[in-house]
């Protein structure tokens, strides 16, 4: 195999040309110019959107916004939770209402839902414990009380599912191990099998997570005060209609950037002691 | 009923007419075995013939559907009240499993621990114990397999029969009365095989009672005081390894044990 035939080391190495990738550069760059010219040149007052940005009613709304999106994450992981473990226990009973918890809540828009709830009031006048205490439910019933209801409940429905796919993607041999060494039911859920369910979990919460920031602006509908709700608000009383809108999409960006960042640290702090499949190249 | 009213050499486990079925498939029909304190026994047979059945019916990840079994006197998933019988509930089957530690043909190791977690998961967290004092004897126990130099890595990054000594020093940790085995050497290569069955020679030698599935019947002769030989269901023919191995009295231990041979 002396044969020079098979001597490359003197020759020069001429790197593959990625012509796609030229022409996909070009395409997008023209777009993009394109876009961003009809921005600048388009009847828009950029000193407007630099001058609302950061008014307190934005700022309001932009906090109202995180802490709506925050707590109906909250109220939907924990329904999940709960939901999926019913729909998996061996009690038909619990299993059968998680199965109807996640039909009746998935199949309902969310719109819908909040606008359901926040007109309660007109189904049930009062709510309460017979005999104990009863309230008119118009003062309970406040946009942010249906807002949370509403996207909360709704968002329960799609976690239990998502929930319940991170259970079952944990080998059997786990959860036998885990009751091997005598963990009651709970205890397996919560040190074994939740844990390593987290990995599937993680990902598309986080998706859902962000999901729900932009969610939240249907409660503008129920005059929960959220970013968009705010952003009308000035635009009704000044006419700049573009200018909130796209204070109110900047916002929207900034938030959703964030999260995708954190996202990725959770994930990669739930893959411990996994090699991850993409790692194999 | 209670370990107190047991004489010193009660058997450890008793199986009594055990029998259960998969829908129409009857898997085990009718064991009966015991099992004094400090035995080794080997059960061999056939693949798909109820030895893994057995196993987890004697700790409860199978229900049985007839017959009973007694683990240190004290029945296995129910409680005699009188001439009544009532099923145990989770917490009461958990407390009992505890007792019985059993390695598993695949390992599973929990994948999101290191060593030293796995094996410090069931005393902290099962039995209360104290987080340090754990950790020591986790650490005692993985000198006792010779993986000591291994004890913060997480599983994935151990070899089969690595994974395999870590989770018998998990069940270990537990201080079980019973191990069982199930295949625990089946799924490692067979350059693996021996470190794994010195570990559990020196079990057996400890004086552990141990009821192991496998079909190393070098191991069974060697170590095991009895062999049983299960087929179709049913205990074939037990008695000591020696003579079960070497002068099988039926015809299908004698088919099953060449066969294994060959
Ligand atoms: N969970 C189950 N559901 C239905 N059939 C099962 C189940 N577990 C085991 N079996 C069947 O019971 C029989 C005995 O299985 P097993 O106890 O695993 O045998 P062995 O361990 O001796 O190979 C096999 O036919 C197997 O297919
Ligand atoms: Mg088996």
């Amino acid at each position: 195999m002396t044969d020079t035939v098979y001597q490359i080391s003197h020759l020069t190495l001429v790197p593959k040309r990625h012509y796609g990738r030229m022409i996909a550069a070009v395409l997008v760059l023209t777009v993009l110019a394109i876009v961003i010219h009809a921005f600048a040149v388009g009847q828009i007052e950029w000193n407007y959107v630099a001058e609302f940005l950061t008014v307190p009613v934005i700022m309001k709304g932009l906090v109202n916004t995180i802490v709506m999106a925050i707590l109906a994450m909250v109220v939907g992981i924990v329904l999940g939770i709960v939901f999926a473990i019913m729909r998996l226990s061996d009690n038909p009973v619990l299993s059968m209402t998680a199965l109807g918890y996640v039909w009746l809540f998935r199949a309902i828009p969310a719109l819908l839902q909040l606008l359901l709830w926040f007109n309660l009031a007109l189904v049930f006048p009062t709510i309460g414990i017979p005999g104990l205490f009863s309230v008119n439910t118009v003062d309970v019933m406040t946009p942010f009380v249906a807002a949370l209801l509403g996207l909360g409940i709704q968002q329960g429905a799609f976690t239990a599912e998502v929930v319940r796919a991170g259970l079952l993607s944990v080998d059997r041999g786990q959860y036998e191990a885990a009751q091997t060494i005598g963990m009651t039911r709970l205890q397996m859920l919560r040190r074994i099998v939740m844990p390593q369910a987290m990995r599937v979990i993680v990902p598309p919460v986080g998706n859902e997570f962000i999901g729900m920031v932009k969610l939240t602006s249907l409660a503008s509908v129920i005059q929960y005060a959220e970013i968009l709700h705010s952003a009308q608000n000035i635009y009704y009383a000044n006419s700049r209609v573009i200018e909130l809108l796209i204070v109110a999409a900047i916002w929207y960006l900034v938030v959703v950037t964030i999260l995708s960042l954190i996202q990725g640290r959770i994930e990669k702090y739930f893959s411990k002691g996994v090699v991850a499949a993409g790692n194999t190249k | 009923m209670d370990m107190q009213n047991l004489s010193a050499n009660a058997p450890l486990v008793v199986a009594a007419d055990v029998r259960k079925h998969f829908g129409s498939l009857e898997v085990l029909k009718g064991i009966n075995v015991s099992v004094p304190k400090g035995e080794v026994l080997c059960i061999i047979g056939p693949s798909g013939s109820g030895k893994s059945t057995f196993l987890r019916c004697i700790n409860q990840l199978e229900r049985i559907d007839g017959g009973a079994i007694w683990v240190g006197g004290e029945l296995v998933g129910f409680r005699r009240d009188g001439n009544n019988l009532y099923e145990l509930d989770d917490a009461q089957i958990a407390r009992q499993r505890r007792s019985i530690g059993m390695v598993f043909q695949r390992f599973n190791l929990f994948p999101h621990l290191t060593v030293t977690e796995n094996i410090i998961e069931g005393p902290v967290q099962v039995l209360r114990e104290n987080k340090a004092e754990a950790k020591d004897r986790a650490h005692a126990l993985l000198e006792r397999v010779g993986l000591i130099d291994k004890r913060d890595v997480y599983p994935v990054h151990l070899s089969g029969g690595q994974q395999q000594r870590v989770a018998i020093a998990r069940a270990l940790a537990m201080r079980p009365q019973l191990l069982l085995f199930d295949e625990p050497t089946s799924a490692l290569d067979p350059e693996l095989v021996g470190e794994v069955l010195n570990v559990m020679r020196d079990l057996a030698h400890s004086g552990m009672t141990m009821i192991v599935v496998t079909h190393e019947l070098g191991f069974a002769r060697e170590v095991s005081h009895r062999t049983a030989f299960m087929d179709q269901g049913q205990l074939v023919e037990i008695g000591d390894s020696r003579s079960v191995l070497a002068s099988p009295q039926q015809a299908r231990t004698r088919e099953f044990i060449s066969a294994v041979h060959k």
